[in-house]
């Protein structure tokens, strides 16, 4: 540990935490040695956040988890990394692990793995603080109770005997920073510190990480793909493409004026909330049919939900695809008395051709009306008739004709796509079973719903392994389209995906209903997504939907109070914007506060 | 933009403006080494593929097929007599060195030169032929296994399957039954059931009873394979699109817990045949006029120090093929297992080194003008 410290004197002070020099990593695959990162530089200043852009694959994580020794065993680096003046390349194991935990810190992506689940969060910070400083168990335990409360995890006496699950998402994910400044790190490592939260986590863990920047003079490097959280917290930017940096410079610069196509590209495909406002041009031409009688009518309905039975009987009930009154969906617990009540007492309509966003948190509710919708899920309680069949407490043989009218594409391409299957095959699946369709005939139509999700016909005999990401939601979606769905529900089909891919999978989406002219339901926790796509936006909380309306109406004048708080949250990709939106975000808790007193 | 979309494997679209052309290069050479191992390739072509690599495994299945071929052929099998002149009872004269082997080795391997001879693995005490009794010994070994791999198989996956998919108080009952049968010694079952099967088809009954008493491991394998795949949404999405249960236990999961299957029953397979070795020696399984290569050992355990031939040629089969089916087995698992990636030896990691510096000195004496531009682009 004095090895560790004694540099700090001896060299003479840099300006610099952090010099990269030239660093390459390769991963020895097949026989050769792969680049993962190439020659990338860069330098961190102390207090300075260094943020690395990148989709997935870009080198951005690799190249700075090479900074702690962390490869895989397949992996190595070359090149230089001064941290404060020592090269970390040359340092032999056991320095470079005084100098993990101590100098440099990680925090990682998701904290409920990053965290072990068998030991208490005071046992984790503890055993941190005490492998790097000789420090008794009482005082290290005082320094850990002083870092918990320094994250603001509220009673952190109680806290600090907690283990991992027993914490919120936010919480560990605080947990975590706190144990990553155990030791007063000159290097913070944030490797998409906030992507496995919610939004409105999120700005609270990043309006943490901006505040403690300030108290704790270290360079952060921040590792990200969303430029919401760019523009919010960095001050110098590097753009990662293929292992190599195409630009880098001062936020404001890469934001305002960025130089390389690529970032250009990357910045365009962002989807912006609150677009209307600038070019309502290009939304209003949206689907084909905006059911506007349905939209007023469910919004203004919502608090009276005893009389909605008369009222709802309106002349549009033709045109209706799906209407939901006051449905309850329950997880059965397995004793009596533990069931979970998902969604309560939730009201919704969808027009022929319309496309609803369903937006919320994680735990929120929204997934499961999803999946009550298209039958994964029974309901229980309140009346829902999707397609003129009434499916609550209906048997199989009732809804069965409702298999070939509803259709869904799933979250994760990966897990919602057989991987025995040829593609062609699970595409084809739904038109064999109901159709009967085989041999030429089914391959006919299978080649033609490749071309829809514009997929090279030939991919039908490849197998989901084989396909990107981007390609693999394709198919989920040519899949969910196969037998001509009056209603699709789309459950968070982008958010697996990198930004740019999103883009382009939302485009196709959007032509492909236009085209096809299906009811969807949209279900996101990213407003700018479903507000790109949706003509209506329900707002779910807590298992209820708490505000319908307009997608602009929303978005531009929201109602509820948590609709309010929820868009404050969502970060925009602009700096100067994204700092007004701070203010007006902090504006909005205080005012929660007051009025919770 | 007119730039190709990422999702798409043709990396090798337009040259970005400013991109070195030799990091291009190099970067579609490294997704075309990716693809290369997987391109166009259905699963079991992977899963073979990866097996063949495998070089335990594939030894050990070719010893394992001639193994077969042997033991079936020599001494035939029903009413088939085999190409060998003796057979498993026929009794002889003994006396004289008229029961040592026949066999010898070839002159480079120590021995006399080679030579099969009348009796290769020798004679026993009443002059029976010990090549035929140990072909026919592992034949009954043999069957054994094969039956009592299908037998447990069929019952622990469906088992297993209804159980895991359907959960509940199906599930609650099956695991209940699995439970029991566990609780039964299969030693004592088989010492059991060997003697009341006593007779000409003694090793199939036995192997049917051995099998109806080990398929509770594959039960609870399957059952916790199918729990995972059940939360997988691509079952979802297979409900959604109106599948029986039937079609997604079969069609959908079974084929994806294949894996688990084909390994557990591999290593059951060769413990079956030590199983049925141990029974036979212990004289509870396989009983006269049949025999076994347990039954063998038995037979002769007490001629040890006198013939110790009668010893060596059963004890060699059954380590042969034990250890054949654990290769097999040891080398599925691994096929079958995507995760798995082959570490790097240093050797070939020395070599990659090499071509990489030859291609660097090629590449440096062909393109030196572009030396400037392949440099940072700030």
């Amino acid at each position: 540990m004095t090895a560790a410290h004694a540099p700090v004197a001896d060299t003479p002070p840099s300006e610099h935490v952090l010099e990269v020099k030239d660093l390459t990593v390769e991963f020895f695959v097949d026989g050769q040695w792969l680049p993962a990162a190439i020659d990338v530089s860069y330098d961190v200043k102390p207090g300075e956040i260094l943020a690395i852009v990148g989709e997935s694959g870009s080198g951005k994580t690799q190249s700075s988890m090479s900074l702690v020794g962390l490869l895989p065993p397949n992996g190595r680096a070359r090149g230089q990394a001064l941290l404060d003046g020592q090269d970390l390349f040359a340092m032999s194991k056991g320095r470079l692990r005084h100098v993990r935990g101590k100098d440099i810190a990680v925090i990682f992506q998701e904290p409920m793995t990053a965290l072990n689940p068998v030991y208490t969060i005071g046992f984790q910070i503890i055993e941190t603080i005490r492998t790097h400083f000789p420090m008794g168990p009482k005082e290290a335990r005082e320094r850990a109770l002083e870092l918990l409360r320094m994250v603001d995890i509220p009673e952190p006496e109680r806290r600090i005997d907690s283990y991992p699950h027993e914490l919120s998402g936010g919480q560990r994910q605080r947990a975590m920073i706190a144990q990553a400044l155990a030791c007063d790190p000159r290097l913070l490592i944030a490797d998409e510190p906030t992507t496995a939260l919610d939004v409105t986590v999120q700005a609270e863990i990043l309006s943490l990480m901006r505040d403690l920047r300030q108290r704790i003079d270290s360079g952060i490097i921040l590792i990200t793909h969303d430029m919401g959280v760019v523009a919010d917290m960095a001050d110098t930017v590097l753009v990662m493409k293929d292992g190599k940096v195409v630009e880098r410079g001062p936020v404001r610069q890469v934001f305002y004026d960025p130089q390389h196509p690529y970032t250009q590209r990357l910045l365009a495909s962002v989807p912006h909330l609150g677009r209307p406002d600038t070019d309502a041009t290009e939304q209003t031409d949206g689907p084909a049919a905006p059911a506007t009688p349905a939209a007023t009518d469910t919004s203004v309905r919502e608090p009276a939900r005893t009389s909605t039975g008369s009222l709802q009987a309106a002349p549009i009930e033709s045109d209706l695809v799906l209407s939901a009154r006051g449905i309850d969906i329950v997880y059965e617990g397995r004793k009596k008395g533990t069931d979970f009540k998902a969604v309560s007492g939730a009201d919704l309509d969808i027009a022929r051709g319309e496309v609803v966003g369903l937006v919320g948190e994680s735990g929120s509710g929204k997934t499961t009306v999803g999946r009550a919708i298209v039958g994964l899920l029974p309901v229980k309680t309140g009346s829902l008739e999707i397609c003129g069949i009434s499916v609550v407490g209906a048997d199989a043989q009732t809804t069965q004709p409702l298999r070939s009218k509803v259709g869904i594409v799933f979250q994760d391409p990966g897990s919602s796509l057989n991987p025995r299957f040829p593609i062609g095959e699970s595409i084809g699946e739904p038109l064999f079973l109901h159709r009967g369709l085989r041999g030429a005939e089914l391959s006919g139509r299978v080649e033609t719903l490749l071309d829809q999700v514009e997929l090279p016909k030939a991919m039908r005999n490849r197998y989901p392994h084989e396909l990107s990401g981007g390609q693999r939601q394709r198919v989920g979606i040519a899949r969910a389209l196969a037998l001509e769905p009056e209603l699709l529900v789309a459950d968070e089909p982008t958010s697996a995906l990198d930004v740019s891919v999103q883009a382009k999978v939302l485009e196709l989406f959007r032509e492909l209903q236009r085209e096809h002219g299906f009811a969807c339901v949209f279900i996101s926790h990213d407003l700018a997504v479903v507000e790109m796509l949706s003509d209506r936006i329900a707002v779910m909380h807590h298992g209820k939907i708490v505000e319908v309306g307009t997608a602009q109406q929303v978005v531009s004048a929201p109602k509820d109070s948590y609709t309010r708080r929820l868009l404050a949250a969502v970060p925009l990709p602009n700096p100067d914007l994204q700092q007004e939106r701070r203010q007006e975000r902090d504006r909005l808790l205080a005012e929660a506060a007051k009025h919770n007193d | 933009m007119t730039i190709p979309p990422p999702d798409t494997n043709h990396p090798a679209g337009p040259v970005e403006a400013g991109a070195p052309a030799d990091l291009l290069a190099a970067e579609s050479q490294a997704e075309e080494l990716k693809m290369r191992d997987v391109e166009g390739l259905s699963q079991g072509q992977i899963v073979r593929r990866r097996f063949f690599r495998h070089r335990g495994a594939v030894v050990a299945m070719i010893v394992l097929g001639a193994v077969i071929l042997l033991a079936f052929t020599s001494v035939g099998f029903g009413n088939w007599t085999g190409w060998w002149k003796h057979t498993p009872l026929q009794t002889g004269n003994v006396t004289g060195t008229g029961a040592q082997p026949t066999l010898s080795l070839p002159t480079w391997l120590g021995g006399d030169g080679f030579v099969w001879g009348d009796h290769p693995f020798g004679r026993d005490e009443s002059g029976r032929d010990v090549f035929a009794r140990v072909m026919k010994g592992t034949q009954t070994s043999l069957i054994v296994m094969f039956i009592v791999g299908i037998v447990s198989t069929v019952i622990g996956v469906i088992v297993g399957a209804l159980a895991g998919y359907f959960g509940g108080r199906l599930d609650r009952f099956l695991m209940r039954v699995t439970d029991l049968v566990i609780t039964i010694p299969v030693l004592v079952l088989g010492a059991v059931l060997g003697a009341l099967a006593a007779g000409k088809n003694s090793a199939f009954l036995l192997a049917i009873f051995l099998g109806l008493a080990s398929w509770t491991t594959l039960a609870r394998l399957v059952r916790g394979d199918f729990l995972t795949l059940r939360e997988r949404e691509f079952v979802d999405a297979a409900r959604v699109a109106g599948a029986s249960s039937r079609r997604i236990i079969f069609k959908h999961m079974l084929p994806n817990s294949i894996g688990v299957i084909i390994v557990n029953q591999t290593l059951l397979m060769s413990t079956a045949i030590l199983l049925e070795t141990a029974l036979s020696f212990v004289g509870l399984g396989i009983t006269y006029p049949n025999i076994s290569l347990g039954q063998l050992i038995n037979q002769y355990q007490e001629a040890f120090a006198t013939r110790p031939w009668l010893f060596w040629w059963p004890g060699l089969f059954i380590v042969v093929i034990a250890l054949c089916v654990n290769f097999i087995g040891d080398g599925l698992r691994d096929a079958f297992d995507p995760r798995q990636r082959r570490i790097p030896s240093q050797r070939a990691l020395r070599r990659a080194e090499r071509k990489a510096a030859a291609r660097a000195e090629s590449a440096a004496a062909a393109d030196s003008t572009v030396g400037a531009s392949g440099k940072e682009t700030t």
